[in-house]
């Protein structure tokens, strides 16, 4: 199966890759969300960290790690780059399809698209908890 | 790099082989000149093409130990697996169809689909199919077919070489404890045969089969032995039709693609030692120049019991097909089944305990005839490279280092 351009594009210059400290690290730290969906059984893990600056409300910065094929990497990968610049209720409104869309992902792809969203619903629902937000919506799972 | 390689690299030998120049220019005059359908039995070119496929089954005979009689051409593995399970099943059964009891059958959880489909296929008409279970090494052995094997146990059925991690199954063990119970025993042999010594006397095999694509012949072709005397084998047609191949096997002989099967039989039993030894070095550098600069490298299956040109290796924190990508320069196969819907990895590493997370993480490489010392050392560079790479992006790999067990998380399921 050959991939599309952009998932080449994403999976060999993959943007925003990293984290904002170890898992002990960022789970005390109130700015940041963490998401981490899938499992190593199913070949796709997706971990998702979002920096919102508390004043405007907007996520600052986002980075991704991923243990998957290239399509869940250029899922994540495109999920950081959406993210930048959003509110919360912005990063909520990014779905599966348009990740699909934008990727061109094959029919057998398209759970990577859905992992991805289930990331960014599962890092926006943690910084809201640890923040004493109201939790918008949890993850759905599969 | 010492010396310069030609890219894309094939690394899936396992799959398919290239078809050997010389196996193609024997070919060539059966498709043009001699293109005669041997079943013609009243004019020259039915006979100079039945003469040539004559030849071919006295090559293949010569490869594995047997009778020119004894072979019966086939259109490849799959139908040779079908037409010795299901056509001995149907044969020896204790009772007639659409009758429950009707035999006892032993297979291994880890066959090739080839041999499983058939064997449940055979369950719902009827038969009893007990699948073993290999230990952590992959091996199936003579002590584990003993152990199950019934008063109406009418055919075992255990592959010799594993198509995905090259172990090798007690062969000639096994034959001989199937001879003692006086059970028929079938060997899918594609993997073996004319890459390792073969004898069907010696291995007390009552069938066994062969396929011409994967030892540098073409694809479309393959064959079974079926043994004559001691005893006489006897198997029920699968394909009926103009009683071709002593009507076991009806349909127009293949004569360009035996041709070929039979030249790549000979080529084999010719270069038989020098290739062993070859890709034998080759497979132990790779693994070596592997294991020795990454962490977390694991060979898969049993470390000496296995063709010298499969490699199977799991890479820990690093997804196969993500990795696939990665080397894209590389072609070889993935236990990683991120393509299929099922999300399932490999059934036959899973048969061996390994978890799904380093089932997911394997790559199965391997060499052929062609393979050289430069192409082995470009794939332990590349793979290298982006083993350490796709480890910076995995989140397993930083849970790793950080000190916390994988196993132990609830995951997700989804």
């Amino acid at each position: 199966m050959a991939y599309s351009e952009k998932v080449i594009d994403h999976y060999e210059r993959p943007r925003n890759v990293g984290i904002f400290g170890t898992t002990k690290e960022v789970k005390e730290r109130k700015d940041v969300g963490v998401g981490i969906v899938g499992a190593p059984e199913c070949g796709d893990v997706m971990q998702l960290q979002i920096k919102v600056d508390p004043k405007t409300g907007k996520i600052e910065d986002a980075k991704f790690k991923t243990f998957g094929c290239g399509s869940a990497i250029a899922s994540s990968s495109l999920a950081t780059e959406w993210l930048k610049g959003k509110t919360l209720e912005e990063g909520l409104g990014i779905k599966n399809t348009q990740i699909v869309e934008e990727l061109s992902l094959p029919p057998v792809k398209i759970h990577c698209s859905v992992l991805a969203e289930d990331a960014i619903r599962t890092a926006i629902a943690d910084y809201q908890r640890k923040n004493g937000l109201p939790v918008s919506e949890e993850a759905h799972h599969h | 790099m010492a010396q310069s390689v030609k890219t894309p690299i094939y690394l899936d030998n396992a799959a398919t082989t290239r078809c050997d120049p010389r196996v193609v220019e024997a070919m060539l005059p059966y498709f043009t000149e001699e293109y005669g359908n041997p079943g013609s039995r009243n004019h020259r070119f039915g006979w100079a093409s039945e003469a040539a496929v004559d030849t071919a089954r006295e090559q293949i005979a010569a490869l594995i130990g047997a009778q020119p009689k004894e072979i019966v051409f086939t259109s490849g593995s799959t139908e040779g697996n079908n037409l010795a399970i299901k056509g001995a099943a149907a044969m020896y059964a204790k009772a007639g169809p659409g009758q429950s009891g009707r035999g006892h059958i032993i297979t291994a959880m880890h066959e090739h689909k080839a041999t499983l489909d058939p064997c449940k296929r055979l369950q719902k008409e009827g038969f009893d199919v007990t699948y073993l279970e290999p230990g952590a090494d992959g091996i199936i052995t003579a002590e584990m077919v003993r152990k199950v094997m019934r008063d109406d146990t009418i055919l075992v059925t255990i592959m010799w070489a594993n198509n995905e991690l090259g172990t090798i199954n007690e062969v000639p063990e096994i034959g001989a404890v199937c001879r003692e119970k006086g059970v028929i025993f079938h060997t899918d042999a594609t993997q073996w045969v004319g890459k390792m010594p073969t004898d069907v006397e010696r291995d007390n095999i009552d069938l066994l089969t062969f396929s011409g694509h994967k030892m540098y012949g073409p694809k479309g072709v393959g064959g079974i032995y079926v043994r004559r005397r001691r005893p006489r084998v006897r198997l029920v047609a699968q394909i009926e039709g103009g009683g071709q191949e002593r009507g076991i096997r009806s349909g127009t002989l293949n004569v360009t693609g035996i041709v070929g099967l039979g030249k790549a039989a000979e080529l084999c039993k010719q270069e038989m030692e020098s290739d062993q030894q070859r890709l034998l070095a080759l497979r132990n550098r790779l693994e070596k120049g592997l294991s020795g600069t990454l962490e977390h490298v694991q060979v898969n299956g049993h470390r000496e019991r296995r063709l010298p040109n499969i490699s199977n290796i799991s890479f820990g924190f690093v997804e196969g097909e993500g990795l696939m990508m990665a080397i894209k320069d590389i072609c070889c196969s993935s236990g990683s089944a991120c393509t299929s819907a099922s999300l399932e990895p490999s059934y036959v590493l899973k048969s061996l305990g390994i978890g799904d997370d380093l089932a997911h993480s394997s790559l199965r490489l391997s060499m052929g005839r062609w393979t050289t010392e430069a192409e082995i050392e470009f794939a332990i560079e590349k793979i290298t490279w982006a083993v350490n790479h796709l480890r910076d992006l995995s989140p397993l790999y930083d849970m790793h280092k950080e000190g916390i067990d994988i196993n132990a998380i609830e995951w997700q399921n989804h």
